[in-house]
């Protein structure tokens, strides 16, 4: 197979298929948790429901104060790592172009030089935390075949886009291809693994927020 | 990464010595002055720094004409058009009239036996030290050989014939480099490269749908010149002319950089000369010299008419997505698929919820409630 | 052959200014670096304009800030070669023409003469053996 044939191989079928397999694996578990329902509760609400889980969602962005003197490495790693990965998903002119060829929306993109830079900034940071997780002998015990799996495969579709970034494999199209097929057996990972945290962490969020703020309390 | 050094032609080796470069220059009463002017030209033509000229000067001072055999397959004529539609004389006819094309069947004037007669007698007063260069691709060895033949020969026994005794074989273009728009998907000829068959010699690919005049030559004048062939890429092409992407040298690269493009064909964006890659340029994954080089005697090149490069120096080009798509934009619609998926993800998530709940229901409605005295009794 | 400048082109309506695509600068600093050298060490440098990536009116832009010098040669071998010292001493733009006028290249010489003024080695033993014979010819005459 020559690199063309490889390119076109994951940018035609694999990609069809990794697309098809995210969709119906993501939305079949995100609706079988709507599908549970909540118990229902029959105590008068003290104040919004829905207000609270929207604030809620927002507030667990800011790291906890506690968290962050007991583990303030995972704090500022992990939140250094997990922005790096959305800028360079979300605001990467050719991501951008995908986005809106597929799903027929689009944004403004950043300068490449800038996503280049927060690229070099997240390999750092998840090679730090691979690090930490391996050294660390709590987190260590801990760690199930599970997290490095998500942790490889997250690690491999930024680091294929980087080196594609700056050639660095070569002939390119292998370097795109490689990227692309890293970015799709991640896609095919997400819905089966912890991963889903991406989508389930908010409605998560929501949940918990939307008791609290029943009750009217804070979470 | 490749460098192949073939057999240099010797004088004393040949029936008859051949002058130099320099004593058929100096006979032609071209001054020292015209020599390095020559040199520095020479050295802009295979994309070399400036400061290589002396070296240039020495080399070509010594040099001789090699013999060269032109073989035109299953191509369209628009290789050769680009080499003699070349548009600085001086330089470029030096070249080629310092090299000796012995044959080329659209050029020459003899046709027929007389042709095929003329390659032969290169083949054997040159054996081992002449040229191949190759435009087009050819039926492979199981293809049908009628597909293409030229005087009753297929262009499968010409080639391998006429390789056999060669010092290097140079094709020309994206069709005897890579196959080309003959062997375009679902290829109906069975058509290869030059490089599927030949193994045993060193191939150079000077790709491109045609390639760059100058890179012709300057292929022709690296051999001349140094009398080895140039550094290769992964894919047999020279360094010097593809060792970097259009993108990486295109003028409209700082507006990529900056998030500036052109959305349609006819917009401010396309009328300030920004960036192209939203309408199909494939310059990121194109190797090619056009950015510098330029068409047309350096006139213009494609993106600077506004036109988003094809990919045509690259592999498959035919076959690597819509022109006009952007890069990294999947070929196809995947747009029904997903909702398909999608909605089969819906029916099985539905599904699994509603399962569990009735599960839990049942488990509600079946449960029954005992004393402490019936549970004595039991035990 | 006939020169692409021979097609008849006519452009209707006023022409566009030229976009500002930024790459004449880099080159000035190329060129402010080989200055450097050169002032240093009295190392010359060539640079190859025709390899710059250069959008229309790069170049333009690229000799009005080189602007122009004192000096204004001309070489008649192969063709004409334009030599122009530009207003920044040591810097020289030469333009190799073919013999139909046409450019076949054009260079930035850094250097106190550029390369293809001063006379060549080989010619001046040629010259002096010239000399030696026209003179032996004169005496002999006397």
């Amino acid at each position: 197979m020559t690199a063309m044939e490889f390119l076109m191989l994951t940018k035609g079928p694999l990609f069809q298929a990794a697309l098809a397999v995210f969709a119906l694996g993501l939305l079949a578990r995100l609706v079988e948790i709507f599908a549970l329902g909540r118990a229902h509760n029959y105590a008068a609400p003290r104040g919004n429901a829905a207000l609270g889980g929207l604030r809620t969602m927002y507030k667990r962005f800011e790291p906890d104060p506690g968290t962050f003197k007991a583990a303030p490495f995972d704090v500022v790693v992990g939140m250094i790592w997990h922005v790096g990965f959305i800028v360079a998903l979300l605001l990467f002119i050719p991501h951008v172009e995908l986005i809106k060829s597929t799903f027929g929306i689009a944004w403004p993109a950043l300068p490449n030089p800038v996503v280049d830079a927060v690229t070099a900034i997240t390999l750092l940071g998840l090679l730090a935390a691979l690090v930490h997780r391996l050294a660390h002998p709590v987190k260590r015990f801990l760690s199930t075949t599970e997290d490095y799996l998500i942790w490889s495969v997250t690690f491999l579709v930024m680091l294929t886009g980087w080196l594609a970034y700056h050639r660095m494999i070569n002939p390119y199209p292998l370097a795109l291809g490689l990227h692309i097929l890293a970015a799709e057996i991640f896609l095919v990972v997400l819905p089966f693994t912890k991963l889903t945290h991406i989508f389930t962490a908010f409605v998560a969020r929501y949940y918990n927020g939307a008791i609290y703020g029943r009750k009217g309390v804070q979470s | 990464m490749a460098t192949a050094t073939p057999q240099r032609p010797q004088g004393q080796s040949m029936p008859t010595p051949q002058p130099t470069l320099g004593e058929s220059l100096r006979r032609n009463g071209v001054s020292r002055r015209g020599f390095l002017k020559l040199c520095a030209a020479t050295a802009s033509l295979m994309a070399l720094p400036p400061s290589m000229a002396p070296a240039i000067a020495a080399a070509l001072e010594s040099a001789r004409r090699p013999s060269v055999i032109w073989l035109s397959f299953q191509e369209c004529t628009g290789c050769t058009e680009s080499l003699t539609r070349s548009f600085s004389p001086t330089v470029e006819n030096l070249i080629l009239d310092t090299i000796s094309l012995d044959y080329h069947h659209t050029l020459q004037a003899a046709a027929g036996d007389a042709a095929e007669h003329a390659r032969e007698e290169a083949m054997h007063a040159n054996a081992g030290q002449y040229l191949v260069v190759v435009d087009g691709s050819l039926p492979g060895p199981r293809a049908n050989p009628g597909y293409s033949t030229i005087a009753g020969i297929s262009n499968y026994d010409m080639l391998m014939e006429t390789v056999a005794d060669a010092a290097a074989v140079i094709a020309v273009g994206s069709c005897a480099a890579f196959g080309g728009l003959p062997k375009a998907d679902p290829n109906p000829s069975g058509a290869v490269a030059v490089q599927d068959l030949v193994k045993d010699k060193p191939v150079i690919n000077v790709s491109g749908c045609p390639p760059l005049p100058m890179v012709i030559t300057g292929v022709l004048a690296q051999y001349l010149t140094f009398g080895k062939l140039p550094e290769l890429d992964e894919y047999n092409r020279p360094l010097a002319f593809f060792g970097q992407s259009i993108h990486d040298r295109c003028y409209r690269r700082p507006f990529y950089d900056k998030g500036l493009f052109a959305e349609t064909f006819d917009d401010e964006g396309a009328k300030k000369g920004w960036c192209l890659y939203r309408l199909g340029c494939k310059g990121p994954m194109t190797y090619n010299a056009c950015a510098t080089m330029k068409w047309n005697g350096g006139v213009s090149w494609p993106v600077e008419a506004g036109a988003p490069c094809l990919g045509c120096s690259e592999p498959d080009f035919w076959d690597a997505g819509g022109f006009y798509d952007a890069l990294s934009v999947p070929p196809g619609n995947s747009g029904d698929m997903l909702l398909a998926a999608g909605a089969a993800g819906v029916a099985v998530g539905a599904g699994a919820g509603l399962l569990a709940r009735s599960k839990t229901k049942s488990a509600a409605k079946q449960h029954q409630t005992v004393t402490a005295a019936e549970l004595e009794q039991k035990l | 052959m006939a020169s692409i400048g021979d097609i008849p082109v006519k452009v209707e309506g006023e022409p566009a200014a030229p976009a500002e695509y930024g790459n004449a600068l880099p080159v000035l600093s190329q060129v402010r670096h080989a200055l450097a050298q050169l002032t240093q060490g009295g190392e010359p440098t060539q640079i190859d304009l025709g390899a710059m990536p250069f959008g229309p009116g790069d170049e333009d832009r690229l000799m009005a800030l080189l602007g122009q010098g004192e000096v204004t040669a001309s070489v008649d071998a192969l063709g004409r070669t334009r030599i122009q010292e530009t207003a920044y001493s040591g810097v020289w733009v030469v333009e190799y023409l073919n013999t139909d006028d046409q450019r076949v290249a054009l260079h930035l010489e850094i250097d106190t003469v550029p390369r293809l003024l001063r006379s060549q080695p080989e010619d001046l033993s040629d010259a002096l053996a010239a000399l030696n014979t026209l003179l032996a010819a004169s005496l002999d005459q006397a």
